[in-house]
């Protein structure tokens, strides 16, 4: 048992490496979710408004991201900017612009759906019962846009979580690049810590998302109409 | 019934969306306890018409008296106003996320500041005057259209309105859940509550209303008690409207 890969993680502080290497992960996928939110409510207001040069914009926006591979959109943030405009922005903070500009595209659309599939009816008998418009949307419809908008912002924060791992290419020391340097240094007095380091990773990143995904799917089936 | 107390005066109303009008120049008085079915074809404007009475929709011309104060002033305060015109509508509209009892609660508890203390037990009562009182904990998804539609005139009642609108509310239900919810409001006509009713059932019309008003094209056509409009209608256009609702077997046959 002597040559079992895992005593990599034993080995120094290899393991306790590894998770301030997942909080790197974790601190920026946070950073970015609660950019994102807020951001994406904004803008999914803005994309309900029926002028239709902020609707050409927006729409152009969330294309333009949608397309876009994030690993594409990292290189083009962190080099460049750096080469084109003599920018130079830390890989972190690159990370969270990204992130947070993908993030905000996609929340946005979450939220401007949740908020067209409340029918015009709901406010006119919340109106009908003499409910100011604060109170119409403070009981009727922001209650029933949270419901269907939760499970949705839950999905897409694992989502986001788990697509943080590309940031290793721009130089940002987090799980992934620390498992990197582990195993590297490993290669030869431990040839088979690949596997035990990655699946290491794999249940780390699977503690974090698995929570997560429960919540999402617990208050999906309690809100189901 | 006092004849003299008049509870809602719509004075020379019209509407217009900018292509036609929708409304011409329509006037009506509503007595107190008085039961007005208005019906018509589609499109002539009777259900536009009731939600220009509690300001779901604006007007070009005329004005709206409910209790002797004009509400289609620059300044009126509909959230007061609304609480004193209840509004049923067809699709029901109970908020979905939220139980039988919680749906009627909320216009007396967030509108009108009550507690809830105060509040429970009328709605209870009104629940159970509706045949409803076990499903009070239930959510709307639970319940027929039926049930639901009677939710929804309890909703209704408990703000004490002066006068309940009901906006064609049989029109979206199954044939076998109609008379569920027409008994309810035949039964509220008699207990002396001021209504209009906009709908398609003639034979529930007559049997209700104290006044038919027909529409038609944007206009009132004409007016009349039951007994008159059904049996013998002054215009011919009403003739034809009515005529449309009954069959005639022998000339199919011929």
């Amino acid at each position: 048992m002597q040559d079992l890969g895992i005593r990599v993680l034993f080995m120094g502080n290899n393991f306790e490496r590894l998770l301030i290497g997942l909080w790197v992960t974790i601190k920026i996928s946070l950073i970015s979710v609660i950019l994102s939110i807020l951001f994406g409510i904004l803008l999914g207001m803005v994309m309900t408004l029926k002028n239709p040069i902020t609707r050409a914009v927006s729409k152009i926006y969330l294309e333009f991201i949608r397309i876009m591979p994030q690993l594409v959109l990292l290189f083009l943030v962190y080099f460049g900017l750096t080469k084109s405009f003599g920018i130079n922005l830390s890989g972190e903070l690159s990370a969270v612009i990204v992130f947070t500009l993908w993030g905000t595209a996609e929340m946005g659309d979450l939220v401007r759906s949740a908020l067209i599939s409340i029918p015009k009816h709901q406010y006119e008998s919340g109106a009908a019962l003499g409910l100011s418009g604060i109170q119409i949307y403070r009981y009727i419809i922001i209650p029933q846009t949270l419901r269907r908008l939760i499970p949705l912002a839950i999905n897409l924060t694992t989502r986001m979580i788990k697509t943080t791992s590309l940031i290793v290419l721009i130089g940002v020391i987090e799980v992934m690049k620390v498992a990197q340097q582990i195993i590297e240094a490993n290669r030869y007095t431990v040839p088979d810590s690949a596997l035990w380091i990655y699946g290491t990773i794999f249940f780390l990143y699977f503690i974090v998302c698995w929570p997560i995904s429960l919540l999402a799917t617990r208050l999906e089936k309690r809100w189901k109409n | 019934m006092e004849k003299s107390e008049v509870v809602l005066e719509v004075r020379n109303l019209s509407k217009d969306y900018g292509n036609g009008p929708i409304l011409k120049d329509i006037s009506m008085t509503i007595q107190k306890g008085e039961v007005v079915v208005i019906i018509g074809p589609s499109g002539c404007g009777k259900s536009t018409f009731l939600r220009c009475l509690n300001g779901l929709e604006s007007i070009q011309q005329g004005e709206i008296i409910l209790d002797g104060q004009v509400i289609t002033a620059e300044k009126t305060k509909w959230t007061q106003v609304r609480q004193k015109i209840g509004m049923v509508f067809q699709s029901y509209e109970l908020f979905p996320h939220m139980s039988v009892i919680d749906n009627i609660l909320l216009g007396p508890l967030k509108a009108q500041g009550k507690q809830k203390k105060e509040v429970i037990q009328e709605a209870e009562r009104l629940l159970d005057r509706v045949g409803l009182l076990d499903k009070k904990d239930a959510y709307p998804r639970q319940l027929s259209g039926g049930q639901k539609q009677r939710v929804a005139i309890v909703r209704s009642l408990i703000m004490h309105p002066e006068i309940m609108l009901f906006d064609e509310v049989t029109a979206a239900l199954d044939p076998e859940m109609v008379r569920e919810v027409l008994d309810v409001m035949l039964e509220l006509a008699k207990s002396g509550s001021t209504m209009i009713i906009v709908t398609h059932e003639m034979q529930f019309a007559r049997a209700v209303a104290d006044k038919v008003v027909f529409f038609d094209g944007g206009d009132i056509v004409e007016t009349g008690t039951p007994e008159k409009f059904f049996t013998n209608p002054e215009t011919e256009r009403a003739r034809r409207f009515l005529n449309t609702f009954t069959f005639n077997i022998e000339e199919k046959e011929g």
